[in-house]
């Protein structure tokens, strides 16, 4: 079998090869795109990376590309396997070395396997809201950026939000904190303990095993613990089910706040009528009245160049969101530009480099049309992450609505314990850090 | 204790949706001694096809009966283009070829129907009873009651339809012996065919029922990892088996899930919840070492 | 006429009971092991390291493991991804705490603890069969990932239970390359299989096979089938577990628990069963098929779609892939319902008459 099949391989990839380099003969910007539209996530995946697709798109129909630079990319089916997007990775690197944009894997468990390579192969890792997040202190993870913002900070901006819907004191209260029990959700508990002896409220922790398509336990027992909010951390399955759980127990979901991976319409509409009044957080709005959002539609679609088969997905929170990181991933290309020659593509050290200095400002995104889809962002060397901030949006039955405006989370209190958990793991990888004060 | 009784009760409804899928399994089993790992895919298949029909504009009932008509004829043609072309062989090819069928389902059923997680209204409204919980203080969803009407009906029909018909007789000919039944006559071929439609049927309902619990969406398929230990505490053979392993399994669960953890904790330390994913099979695994064959199922003899 | 032992005769016993007996085979392998070692780093992309023959390796060392204990010894398992996961954890927890102790050292711990995990696992193989049996490894299989992911010792109490592996260093040279990396697994998975191959021919490999068969029969004719049974539980365990260890080194660089799922248990069984049950070579072939096929089809499916203008999203392409894997494993067993291994038997006995056959 393996005789056969490895000609025909070979053979295939070559073509293929060839096939590319004749369209790399122009000046391109190329993303590696290790995506999945397959498997238990894959509904997720359709969304997000068709409005990733669609904005570089966008880009190229409306402004010939950056700076004339045309953005282009290959896209490679992971599953939301660990083991197949390392196989992505490896297949798509090769393209990558000489221009590359930030990865996006849209998967902890293939952000985890791949920083390590990355780092090795030169090429930047972007982590919008999940993966690695000590990777926030970039001098042991120059090549990981967990931007936006993290589990961590996210948790903290939650307890923040809830504090203020208590009357500004949560000295006695009780949460309740609801989650997948994998690293996804173990994640965020270092925050909450930290935030829970901060402010003095009683944290009850709950685990729910994978796949968590049975919560009939863990509903019964926050009914008898009577907590004054649940915060969610679910994925998948697991968010409706809670839903759903919770309108058996008749526990109000409008006190149940999710992380952003349990807030797209994906997560609520097949719970139906349970998930009316459900809060999550998120870091952009939902809806096609963002002004980009409306144009990508008009332009894109009409060119008749749209990625997504079903456009009732337009206007997602999940398509958004891959829009807002085209739109991100974009934004440190021109930034690139400007220190590299403009009208040049960017390998992927000086992509790196770009991520690590992006400002992009509320004037800009308007600028862009893309307000509210992502928080003002600046990022440093010692901080990858960059903004820290969420909004916590209400899903009214129908859309959702944003109730919050932008909400950050305790910097002080959280990002030393990034510090601590980098400087174990550099320690254990014998890695020197870098002096972030001699890097510009 | 009230609280006590209230987990017993969630349990013991939760069993009933795990009996169900186990059902399906043990249709298939009993019938050809197919172990069928498709039986989770079937579900999902199901479940989407009558949200699919639903979308173009059927009306309930029209969507389940043509998604019943859809699990038949998957079944006929399963029937006729794996299975019958397997005869004989060892149970593990057979076994096999159900992964292969899983994954064609998996790639098929959202290829039509689109992979978007989608809500299955049928009508039921999965909220506590207020009469039981105003006077008892207990919380018992009318949705789950329900399902456990539907099951217990579901085993009923089957149960009778096993028993009293000619096709059930003629069923329980070719699961005792296949070359038995056929040398008196009974169309092996034929009989397979309904028993895959049956099973159909049974994921039908199954995929309905979770479907609207949990929303229609590819993790329909992890259903089967629910129904395996109500399988092997059952019986692979038994009808009634899956429904008191159901039940057995649903409520120990959940107890488990309640009151082991905290003395867990006590002993080392730390938070050890979300014990539900492996419970179930060490239970069985427990029930296994006393009762080798599970609950119901047949006693079976090793001659040399 | 290429493959025809005639004339080749033995005149020693030593010279018979040799492990490939006949010519043509011995020289078929050691020109494999020659392309292996020599041929393929000088040719091959990081791309195949990497992606494609390091992963192979470790998943063959895998089924190898599994075959022993299913197609050997007749205990079917749907754990084996679990007893990998005990090999990477304990390979990491050994290299963690044992100050300046040899990596090698670190994998055979690991493999030796997976193989009294999995003594302890196969137990209740002395009283359940077959399927039923197959629950007693499911419950392994989320037990110990539940184990890992609930005891922060077990993964140095990082917060999410990722561990990330130490660096490979032997005899004081560190493997960086992937290069190296194959090379050293293909070391290891070399000397395993053969070692692998020798075991199953020896009075344990067919007191195995006699249980397999019947293990009343087996037990009438004075095979003791308790240490028969958890030896095979333990070597393959230790074999899952090396593999494990591996996986986590060699391969991916950091695991966490819940990367060893079921699926990953499925796809080792997968393997063997397309490859071939009680097979060596099938171990080898059924690795090969269901890691290669995906990838295969990933490459040429969007490449004829694009050359036949077909107007596919890249969603249905995907779904289209999983239909065809699906279509073909039973494409496949209706064919050749014994596995790949099988379809290989065949060839060399054509071979055999070629080109005059009767």
């Amino acid at each position: 079998m393996i005789k056969t099949c490895k000609p025909v391989l070979a053979a295939a990839t070559l073509a293929i090869a060839m096939l590319s380099q004749n369209a790399l003969a122009a000046e391109e910007q190329f993303f590696p795109m290790t995506s999945y539209r397959v498997g238990p996530y894959g509904a997720n995946g359709q969304s997000f990376y068709g409005g990733f697709i669609d904005y570089l798109n966008y880009v190229n129909l409306t402004e010939k590309g950056v700076n004339g630079v045309t953005l282009t990319y290959e896209e490679c089916e992971t599953e939301y396997n660990n083991a197949k997007g390392v196989e992505c990775y490896e297949r798509l690197k090769g393209k990558a070395a000489k221009s590359a944009g930030p990865i996006h894997t849209m998967s902890t468990g293939i952000s985890y396997a791949l920083i390590d390579k990355s780092a090795q192969d030169k090429l930047p890792l972007a982590m919008m809201g999940y993966g690695r997040t000590d990777a926030v202190d970039g001098s042991v993870f120059p090549y990981a950026f967990p931007l936006v913002t993290t589990y961590q900070m996210q948790a903290s901006a939650i307890v923040k939000f809830i504090k203020e819907k208590m009357g500004g004191n949560l000295a006695g209260k009780k949460i309740v904190y609801l989650y997948h029990d994998s690293a996804y959700g173990k994640e965020a508990i270092i925050a909450l303990e930290a935030e829970a002896s901060l402010n003095k409220f009683q944290l009850v922790q709950i685990p729910v095993a994978h796949p968590g398509n049975e919560q009939g336990a863990q509903w019964l027992k926050i009914r008898q613990e009577k907590p004054d909010f649940v915060v969610f951390w679910g994925w998948g399955v697991m968010n409706q089910t809670a839903l759903k759980a919770a309108q058996k127990v008749g526990f109000p979901r409008d006190k149940m706040i999710g992380s952003w991976w349990t807030g797209s319409e994906e997560d609520v509409v097949p719970a139906g009528e349970s998930a009316k009044g459900y809060m999550a957080a998120t870091w952009n709005v939902a809806g096609k009245n963002v002004p980009l959002i409306a144009d990508i539609e008009k332009t894109v679609y009409g060119a008749g160049k749209g990625n997504l088969s079903d456009k009732a997905k337009i206007g997602t929170i999940l398509y958004n969101r891959g829009v807002s990181a085209a739109v991100l991933s974009v934004e440190a290309i021109r930034k690139g530009q400007e220190k590299y020659g403009k009208g040049k593509a960017l390998n992927g050290e000086q992509t790196r480099w770009a991520l690590e200095n992006l400002n992009i400002t509320e004037d800009r995104l308007k600028q862009i049309g893309a307000t509210d889809l992502l928080p003002e962002i600046k990022t440093s060397c010692d901080n990858h992450e960059g903004s820290g901030k969420v909004k916590i949006q209400q899903w009214d039955g129908d859309k959702w609505v944003p109730v919050s405006g932008w909400i950050e989370g305790n910097k002080a209190l959280i990002h030393p314990l990034f510090q601590a958990s980098a400087k174990q793991y550099a320690k254990e990888k014998g890695i020197t850090p870098r002096d972030c004060s001699k890097e510009k | 204790m009230n609280f006590f009784f209230e987990v017993l009760i969630g349990g013991l409804l939760s069993g009933v949706m795990y009996a169900l899928v186990a059902l399906g399994f043990v249709m298939i089993y009993k019938a050809s001694g197919v172990f069928n790992f498709a039986q989770g895919a079937m579900v999902y298949l199901a479940a989407l096809s009558v949200v699919g029909c639903m979308e173009k504009g059927a009306p309930l009932w029209l969507a389940v009966i043509l998604a019943f008509a859809i699990m038949t004829l998957f079944g006929i043609a399963t029937e006729k283009f794996v299975l019958r072309k397997l005869v004989n062989q060892p149970p593990i090819a057979l076994f096999m070829a159900t992964i292969g069928l899983a994954f064609f389902i998996e790639g098929l059923a959202p290829m039509i129907f689109g992979s978007e997680p989608r809500a299955l209204d049928v009508g039921i409204v999965d909220e506590p009873i207020e009469y039981i919980l105003e006077n008892f203080n207990m919380v018992i969803s009318r949705f789950d009651l329900v399902a456990a009407l539907v099951a217990s009906v579901l085993v009923a029909t089957l149960a009778l339809f096993f028993q009293y018909t000619r096709i059930g007789r003629a069923l329980r000919a070719v699961a005792d012996d296949h070359q038995a039944a056929l040398s008196i006559g009974i169309p092996l071929q034929n009989i397979w065919a309904i028993v895959w439609g049956v099973a159909g049927f049974v994921a039908l309902v199954a995929g309905m029922m979770w479907g609207a619990r949990n929303g229609v969406q590819f993790a329909l398929t992890f259903t089967a990892l629910k129904a395996l230990p109500v399988l092997i505490l059952g019986g692979f053979t038994s009808v009634p088996g899956a429904i008191v392993g159901g039940l057995i399994i649903g409520a120990s669960e959940k107890l488990a899930e309640i009151y082991i953890p905290p003395v867990m904790q006590n002993l080392f330390g730390g938070n050890f919840g979300g014990i539900e994913g492996w419970f179930p099979y060490v239970l069985a695994l427990l029930f296994l070492l006393v009762r080798p064959e599970g609950l119901f199922g047949e006693k079976h003899i090793d001659r040399v | 006429m290429l493959y025809r032992e005639a004339g080749q005769f033995k005149t020693t016993y030593a010279a018979d009971q040799q492990l490939f007996p006949i010519r043509q085979d011995r020289i078929g392998v050691i020109t494999l092991l020659l392309i292996a070692f020599i041929g393929v780093p000088l040719f091959a992309s990081e791309y195949w390291f990497s992606a494609i023959l390091i992963p192979f390796l470790i998943f063959f060392l895998a089924a190898l493991g599994l075959n022993i204990l299913t197609g050997y010894a007749g205990q079917l398992s749907l754990g084996s991804a679990a007893f990998m996961a005990v090999g990477a954890y304990a390979a990491y927890n050994f290299q963690l705490r044992i100050e300046g102790i040899p990596i090698l050292i670190s994998f055979l711990c690991g493999g030796l603890t997976a193989a009294a995990v999995g003594i302890l696992f196969g137990l209740p193989s002395l009283r359940i069969k077959g399927f039923y049996l197959a629950v007693a490894t499911l419950a392994a299989q989320f037990f110990i990932v539940w184990c890992l992911t609930k005891f922060p010792w077990l993964s140095n109490n990082s917060s999410s239970g990722v561990i990330s592996t130490q660096q490979l260093i032997i005899f004081g040279h560190e493997l960086k390359t992937p290069t190296e990396k194959y090379l050293l697994v293909l070391s290891i998975v070399v000397v395993l299989a053969l070692a692998a191959k020798n075991l199953v021919r020896s009075s344990t490999g067919r007191a195995w096979m006699a249980v397999r068969d019947m293990d009343v029969a087996a037990s009438v004719i004075g095979i003791r089938l308790m240490p028969t049974k958890l030896l095979a539980f333990a070597i393959s365990s230790f074999y899952c577990g090396v593999a494990g260890a591996l996986y986590a080194f060699c391969y991916l660089g950091s695991v966490e628990p819940d990367g060893f799922s079921l699926d990953m248990s499925f796809k080792i069984l997968f393997m063997i069963i397309i490859g071939g049950v009680g097979s060596i070579m099938g171990s080898f072939l059924g690795a090969a098929f269901i890691l290669l096929l995906p990838i295969l089809l990933d490459v040429l499916l969007p490449f004829f779609a694009g050359l036949f203008g077909l107007p596919f999203s890249s969603a249905t392409v995907s779904h289209i892939q999983i239909l065809i894997f699906g279509a073909l494993i039973m494409f496949f067993l209706i064919v050749e319902p014994h596995g790949l291994a099988r379809l290989w038997q065949i060839t060399k006995e054509k071979l055999r008459l070629w080109p005059f056959p009767h």
